[in-house]
């Protein structure tokens, strides 16, 4: 990063709610459509992860979901639906839902099925009914890796909100393709910086909130010591083995 | 009381796991289910909380069918203990325990305090009451499962496999608190095991369960071990019948003679206070091999006679002081009295 | 008027560029899998065996996964002193996903083997090297090859994104699409290609694992 880019980035005129180009405009554009995209997912995907994960039945469908979603070029799908509907909001949208759709329906329902058959088993046979099972158990158990499925789902759509700008919406890829047009080199630059620190910083928040949400029985914070390393990482080495390993078995 | 009124669960692949099963399991004892894999034995307790629902008969529990009851409910009425304990990982020790009071409406905070006392009761110190599972040793682990299953206070309590995944040591630990509790408790229980020594060491009654679901015996344990029905239940049983039906028998009608008798050229050697020291001979003191008190089984005088020196055990009273003396022979002769007055009494 | 006649007819007119395109893709998507593949083994062989670095490599490598790609592709040239336009950005930044994403896989499927077989490997006599290429490797490589999989997938679809900044690949097809005023043709080609190549990219790889995992789907047959 040199000079220039810095003096973009501190540059007052930028920093005021009066200039429609600023920075807080641009960040609160930003994040208006990732977390309109993110919503939607969340709503369509996460039910569908608890069924499926609780019953088990599905699962060939929400791997392919999973699959089929690596897949698709974010791109090539905003194109699509820009081509199919037009211009405005909703193309940019759809292609964000699609995006942020397959990681957390499959960690939702990776996650579910982690739990141990012995502790639902157990669920079941002290009287909890299946709703209470899903709610009281299966979930809070398989919170860290449903954590990390939202949380990479929230880091891909922030990072892809930028195509928002290329198709004459704001956002802050605004600053890379104006800069890209321009070839303001600083402009963009400080785009780029932008973007990845938006990123950092949510994911960052997220951390803190699955700290608080998540009980330390399940994260690998109780067992420190003990098991040491192995299990702080259990979590995220589970969602891995999971969602990556069962495409195998398809 | 349990009551099975020829049940039959039949999977749809046309397995049988339990074919026409009639039995009666007494109020406040403990039965145990055993036998080889694959013969039904969990599918049998599974049944009684609804767990599995069998394909024709019916089960009754105090006279009631529980075939039209709430699944959800008959199960809070029903301790429930599984081999790996299946303790919930988000929450901590306490609050596993105080699941079936909470499921059942009662406040966190009644139900914790309720939980506290159940965990000493089960021989875990109250610093534990905040730890997660995964801090516990299995044995640890099991005991919270048993104080969950014990939360609500539930007539009845079944037990699949309860100290099957922990090692011998502390499973034989595990096994003597548990026949204490249940001193304690008098609950009704149904375990499952596939370790017959645990059946006759626990069971008040040991159901042997044959493949495909069929009960091929159910009576008390020495009963089983004296008079087994057919080969297979000897076979399953196993060896060592006879020696280990002398546990079930008392010491107290055995023939004994004062400690100053003189057995193989031997005499026993007693301290100031009457302690037993040795056998005294001409070789010089050997050592006694241990005594019994009064209260001791069979098998522990057996097994004494077969250590000594002399061939004889050593009686001591509470404070230790030798108070008499068992020969081999009149254990022998005893032991066959008794084999013949119980296989004369099954034949008439 | 028909769709299908005017893909007909942008291919026609426009096959080498497609062709061309589609040759770009490959390549730029698939040699920085190679690239993190070959460092990711050296590298997660030593994260399994000297813990103290785990906790960095493991860092280092979520926070690269949260850097957004086209924010590096176009923060990269300032770093490497290459033009914005230089195919070697998009190679340098995907090798560092890879990279991240393979170096997680590789440490979590050596951390999968049971100890007890290493242990029997060693018992019987192995030396660390071979004992760590012909038991550990083979055994890690089922959680390894899936890695892998995600990583090729994935950066078959990230490619696409080099195009917004005017580097190949069938990323061009779309933005050529949105340049002659959303036209339909090459969007739909581009997608058709895009998907087809991660499908069969995938497939192989599936294939290779079958082959040379063969244990693995053994006795699975319930």
């Amino acid at each position: 990063m040199n000079a220039d880019t810095f003096d973009f980035l501190l540059n007052g005129e930028y920093w005021t709610w009066s200039n429609y180009d600023s920075f807080p405009h641009r960040i609160l554009e930003h994040l208006h459509y990732s977390a309109l995209a993110l919503v939607i997912a969340f709503v369509i995907a996460f039910p569908i992860g608890l069924l499926i994960g609780h019953t088990d039945r599905g699962s060939f469908f929400a791997i392919n979901v999973g699959n089929a979603g690596r897949a698709l070029p974010t791109l090539g799908v905003l194109m699509l639906v820009l081509v199919l509907v037009g211009t405005g909001l909703m193309p940019v949208v759809v292609a964000l839902v699609i995006l942020a759709i397959p990681p957390i329906l499959t960690t939702t329902y990776a996650g579910i099925r982690s739990v141990s058959d012995v502790t639902v088993d157990a669920a079941r046979g002290v009287g909890m009914r299946e709703w209470q099972i899903i709610t009281g158990v299966e979930l809070p158990t398989a919170l860290p890796i449903i954590f990390g499925g939202v949380r990479n789902a929230v880091l891909q759509v922030i990072s892809t909100a930028t195509i928002a700008a290329y198709v004459g919406l704001g956002g802050l890829g605004r600053y890379l393709f104006d800069g890209l047009a321009l070839t303001d080199y600083p402009r963009v630059v400080a785009g780029s910086v932008l973007v990845a620190a938006l990123a950092v910083i949510i994911d960052l928040l997220l951390g803190l909130v699955q700290r608080l949400v998540v009980s330390p029985g399940v994260d690998g914070r109780a067992s420190k010591g003990r098991r040491g390393r192995r299990d702080a990482s259990a979590a995220a080495t589970a969602v891995r083995t999971v969602e990556e390993v069962s495409p195998a078995t398809s | 009381m349990i009551e099975f009124d020829d049940v039959t669960k039949r999977y749809p692949d046309g397995t049988v796991a339990v074919g026409n099963l009639s039995m009666t399991i007494p109020t406040g004892a403990i039965t145990v289910l055993v036998g080889p894999s694959g013969c039904g034995k969990t599918t049998s307790l599974r049944m009684i909380n609804r767990m599995i629902d069998p394909t024709s008969g019916s089960i009754r529990i105090d006279g009631e069918d529980i075939t039209g009851q709430d699944p959800a409910l008959l199960r809070r009425s029903i301790g429930y203990v599984i081999q790996h304990a299946g303790l919930f990982p988000h929450r901590t020790v306490v609050d596993n325990v105080a699941t079936v009071p909470v499921l059942e409406g009662m406040s966190r905070k009644q139900a914790r305090a309720a939980a506290y006392t159940l965990l000493e009761r089960v021989g875990l110190t109250a610093g534990m009451a905040d730890r997660y599972p995964v801090q516990l040793s299995g044995g640890q682990q099991q005991r919270v499962g048993v104080a969950r299953a014990l939360a609500a206070d539930p007539p009845v309590m079944l037990m699949d496999e309860p100290f099957s995944a922990v090692d011998p040591v502390v499973r034989e630990g595990l096994q003597q608190e548990f026949l204490r509790l249940q001193g304690e408790l008098g609950k009704t229980i149904v375990m499952v095991t596939h370790d017959i020594d645990e059946a006759i060491k626990l069971g008040d009654h040991v159901a042997v369960f044959a493949e495909g679901g069929r009960l091929a015996q159910l009576s008390a344990p020495e009963e089983l071990l004296a008079n087994p029905v057919d080969d297979f239940v000897a076979g399953f049983v196993g060896r060592d019948r006879g020696y280990r039906g002398l546990s079930f028998a008392g010491s107290a009608d055995l023939d004994v003679e004062p400690v100053t008798t003189e057995v193989e050229g031997l005499r026993l050697s007693l301290d100031d206070a009457g302690r037993p020291l040795g056998w005294a001979g001409v070789g010089g003191l050997l050592p006694t091999e241990g005594s019994y008190h009064a209260g001791d089984s069979l098998r522990v005088v057996t097994d004494l006679t077969l250590l000594s020196p002399a061939g004889a055990a050593v009686r001591v009273d509470a404070e230790g002081r030798a108070d008499g003396l068992v020969r081999q022979s009149t254990v022998a002769a005893y032991v066959r009295r008794r084999q013949l007055g119980r296989l004369g009494s099954t034949e008439s | 008027m028909n769709f299908f006649e005017d893909v007909r007819e942008y291919l026609r007119v426009n096959h080498e560029a497609v062709v061309q395109s589609l040759l770009d893709h490959i390549w730029l998507a698939l040699l920085p899998v190679g690239i993190a593949f070959v460092l990711s083994l050296p590298i997660g062989w030593a994260v399994s065996r000297f813990g103290w670095i785990r906790h960095p490599v493991l860092t280092l490598s979520s926070i690269i996964y949260t850097i957004p790609s086209l924010a590096l592709l176009l923060l990269l040239p300032g770093i490497l002193h290459t033009s914005i336009l230089d195919p070697l950005n998009v190679v340098v930044a995907l090798s560092l996903y890879s990279l991240a994403l393979l170096v997680r896989t590789v440490v979590d499927g050596l951390e999968s083997i049971d100890d007890q077989i290493v242990q029997a490997a060693t018992a019987m006599g192995y030396r660390p090297a071979r004992r760590w290429f012909t038991v550990d490797l083979p055994l890690a490589l089922p959680v390894i090859l899936s890695g892998l999989r995600v990583a090729t997938v994935a950066n078959i679809s990230m490619v696409s994104v080099a195009a917004l900044i005017g580097i190949g690949g069938l990323g061009q097809l779309f933005t050529r699409g949105f340049q002659l005023g959303f036209y339909g043709p090459p969007i739909a080609i581009g997608l058709v290609l895009c998907v087809a190549l991660a499908l069969l990219a995938d497939t192989i790889i599936v294939l290779f694992q079958r082959l040379v995992t063969p244990w693995t789907r053994a006795g699975s047959s319930r």
